[in-house]
């Protein structure tokens, strides 16, 4: 997908994820790849149960029981992160790569004060440095994403904090140790519009200052058209279609982010149109379809689409999309060079 | 839609009285009033903690409201007496006085029966899942609301309604015998609405009926809504955080802060000329799936949080976080009042 040799931030290649169930093997993640550049935004978007989660879940080696990388490999600057053992993957976490997640009063610990909190983040990760320096960085980073009085709030309890407040502690602490790398799960799904504004336009702001490296988890393309320079749009666990911001939301070439794009409301549309929804459910992660996962919901199915997952096909530019549809139009296009 | 009122609701107030704490309480519905007419769709939007919740849920007197009047249908459900109402002779039109101008009357106090209005006025809710028990079998579910109205006289004829009902919303026949938790969230909610539909109702509150599922699923559950509304004449009050699913959705759209409606108009002409700063900020909040749009986009912030409905800011309710805050703000709660045809919002900078 990518023609240079230059070291990337991360670099995902044909990850394998399952969940040995008593029910049987989930295959939550099926083969996926990617890779992000320094100081790239990149946007996951994908239903709930598209494993996109999962996904975030093994590069930060939080995965639990019964849930497995079961293939293909992880590198961040080019060190594979899965070789690394428990001390090195406890030194990796919060000071390379960090994480944010979707509920943020679940995340913080109700009987520490959020000073503590943020105290113990940065101590954990860097032994050397003293209780008063640490509690300088905390003030420091509470002022930087936006809290006020932060003396009296590092004092405080996460339930004094409204939620919008909650994640902006969150957020304080995942940065905190300065990682290169910041996996936001969700982060403004459980909040009010008017409050996910406040945070995205905070974490571009941070992602100006620092530089670091975003991938944003997310299910709602608005979102992703704010803040991301890329795009994976995850279907039951595949990469269906991969490219620039622009490109994906002008030029999708996968029906499933088509269909998506069509199936929301608009709040600039000039007048009603009525909604194209994609029908169907999602699939069943126990007995997935064979071939394309997304075939007996796809209105452009063919034959072939229910027999083999189709490969995928560069469209340029970093676009490229799993569709047999675009298969067929390469061969198209060849044929009409070979003709002409 | 005709113009027919189906139902009015004035000066209507909900508190919740807090335990140790002197005053009011919480002041989660505060001097609401609307109109919704028969077979329209109107939006309610505002953050979480506005108060929309509440107010749907006090229309339908879940909650006994604290003042206030609600006429469903021509009839009084509630009210707290007190409110100047036309005197009518016997064919409904009003009596004139001596000077020429009709006369008024002072409402008494009033509470209906609910259980006739059940059969017409019904909810569905925002988690399908926490709105079923988990121990019933759906067709137990939608069975229930059968029999508390006595609806149908035998069993087939009962079985048979549930499975006419289940294909309306688009199950199999064949679902009425499975329980909740073997449904994914879409399919839940399709249950929700077959509960409400099973009564055969007029007036529905749907309360944030498609927040909690996945995107492709919420435009299935929206379309149906409509497809329902035109082929069974429904009213929808349609409560949701979603400025774009309320816009499409609805006729009208009021946008509550705090307890109190801020506006309400015609759902484009309030998208296109939104007069009250805070459906500004609202607006301008939502993300576009666009991004050149949302490069160009400026986008007005709202500093801090909103405050605490127990002591909510004197005067405008918003003065608080607004940018353009006058003096006079603090002090007179501004009135709703029409500002453009049909178009009424509660603001003094509009008064100017």
């Amino acid at each position: 997908m990518n023609n240079t040799n230059e070291t990337k931030l991360l670099e995902i290649k044909d990850l394998h994820v399952s969940f040995f169930t008593p029910a049987g093997e989930v295959k939550a993640v099926g083969g996926i790849s990617y890779d992000l550049g320094y100081g790239e935004v990149m946007g996951i978007v994908g239903e709930s149960g598209s494993g996109k989660s999962v996904e975030a879940y093994s590069i930060m080696g939080l995965l639990q029981s019964p849930g497995e990388i079961i293939g293909g490999s992880i590198s961040f600057e080019g060190e594979d992160i899965l070789a690394y053992d428990k001390n090195q993957m406890i030194d990796f976490r919060g000071n390379k790569v960090s994480m944010i997640f979707q509920n943020p009063m679940t995340c913080l610990n109700p009987v520490y004060t959020v000073g503590n909190q943020l105290v113990e983040a940065l101590r954990a990760h860097n032994k050397e440095i003293s209780i008063k320096d640490a509690n300088q960085k905390a003030m420091e980073m509470l002022e930087l994403v936006g809290i006020n009085n932060v003396e009296k709030r590092m004092k405080q309890y996460p339930h004094e904090f409204s939620g919008g407040m909650r994640q902006r502690v969150m957020i304080a602490m995942g940065l905190i140790c300065s990682p290169k790398l910041l996996i936001a799960d969700e982060p403004t799904t459980a909040l009010d519009v008017t409050i996910q504004a406040q945070i995205l336009e905070l974490m571009k702001n941070l992602q100006k200052k620092t530089g670091m490296g975003i991938i944003f988890i997310t299910h709602n393309l608005g979102v992703v058209a704010e803040i991301c320079d890329k795009v994976s749009v995850m279907y039951a666990g595949k990469i269906v279609e991969q490219g620039g911001v622009d490109d994906l939301f002008y030029k999708p070439a996968h029906p499933y982010t088509l269909g998506l794009l069509r199936s929301m409301p608009r709040v600039d549309a000039e007048e009603y149109e009525r909604l194209i929804p994609i029908e169907g459910t999602p699939v069943d992660m126990l007995n997935p379809p064979d071939g394309c996962p997304f075939a007996p919901r796809c209105e452009k199915c063919m034959q072939i689409c229910l027999k083999k997952m189709p490969p995928y096909v560069d469209l340029g530019n970093g676009h490229c999309s799993a569709c047999w549809l675009r298969v067929k139009d390469n061969i198209k296009n060849e044929e009409a060079q070979n003709n002409g | 839609m005709d113009d027919k009122v189906l139902l009015q609701v004035q000066n209507l107030r909900k508190y919740f009285p807090v335990k140790g704490v002197k005053g009011p309480g919480v002041q989660a519905v505060e001097n609401v009033s609307l109109e919704i007419k028969k077979g329209e769709t109107l939006g309610l939007v505002g953050e979480s903690g506005c108060g929309k919740t509440t107010l749907g849920r006090t229309i339908l007197r879940l909650h006994e409201p604290t003042s206030g009047r609600i006429v469903y249908g021509g009839k009084t459900i509630y009210d707290s007496g007190d409110f100047d109402l036309p005197v009518l002779d016997k064919e409904g039109k009003p009596v004139l006085g001596k000077d020429g101008k009709p006369l008024i009357r002072k409402s008494k106090k009033e509470s209906a029966n609910m259980m006739p209005y059940r059969r017409k006025m019904q909810i569905i809710f925002q988690d399908p899942s926490a709105s079923l028990d988990p121990r019933m079998t759906v067709g137990e579910i939608i069975g229930e609301a059968i029999d508390i109205h006595k609806l149908t006289n035998s069993k087939a004829e009962r079985t048979e309604m549930i499975r006419s009902l289940l294909s309306d919303v688009g199950l199999n026949t064949e679902h009425a015998n499975r329980f909740p938790h073997e449904f994914s969230g879409g399919q839940q909610q399709r249950v929700g609405i077959a509960r409400a539909l099973a009564v055969n109702p007029e007036f529905i509150v749907c309360d944030e009926p498609v927040s909690a599922l996945d995107v492709s699923i919420q435009s299935q559950i929206v379309n149906m809504l409509e497809d329902m509304q035109a082929s069974m004449g429904l009213t929808y009050l349609f409560i949701a955080h979603d400025l774009s699913v309320v816009r499409h959705i609805s006729n009208r759209i009021g946008v509550m802060y705090l307890g109190s409606m801020v506006e309400l108009g015609e759902s484009y002409e309030l998208n296109k000329h939104p007069l009250h700063p805070y459906t500004k900020t609202l607006l301008s909040a939502v993300p576009v799936p666009d991004p050149e749009k949302s490069r160009e986009r400026r986008r007005i912030v709202l500093e801090g949080d909103i405050p605490s409905p127990m002591n909510p800011p004197s005067g405008c309710r918003f003065h608080t976080r607004c940018p353009y805050a006058m003096p006079k703000c603090k002090e007179a709660v501004p009135e709703l009042k029409e500002y453009d045809k049909n178009h009424f919002a509660a603001c003094h900078l509009l008064d100017k």
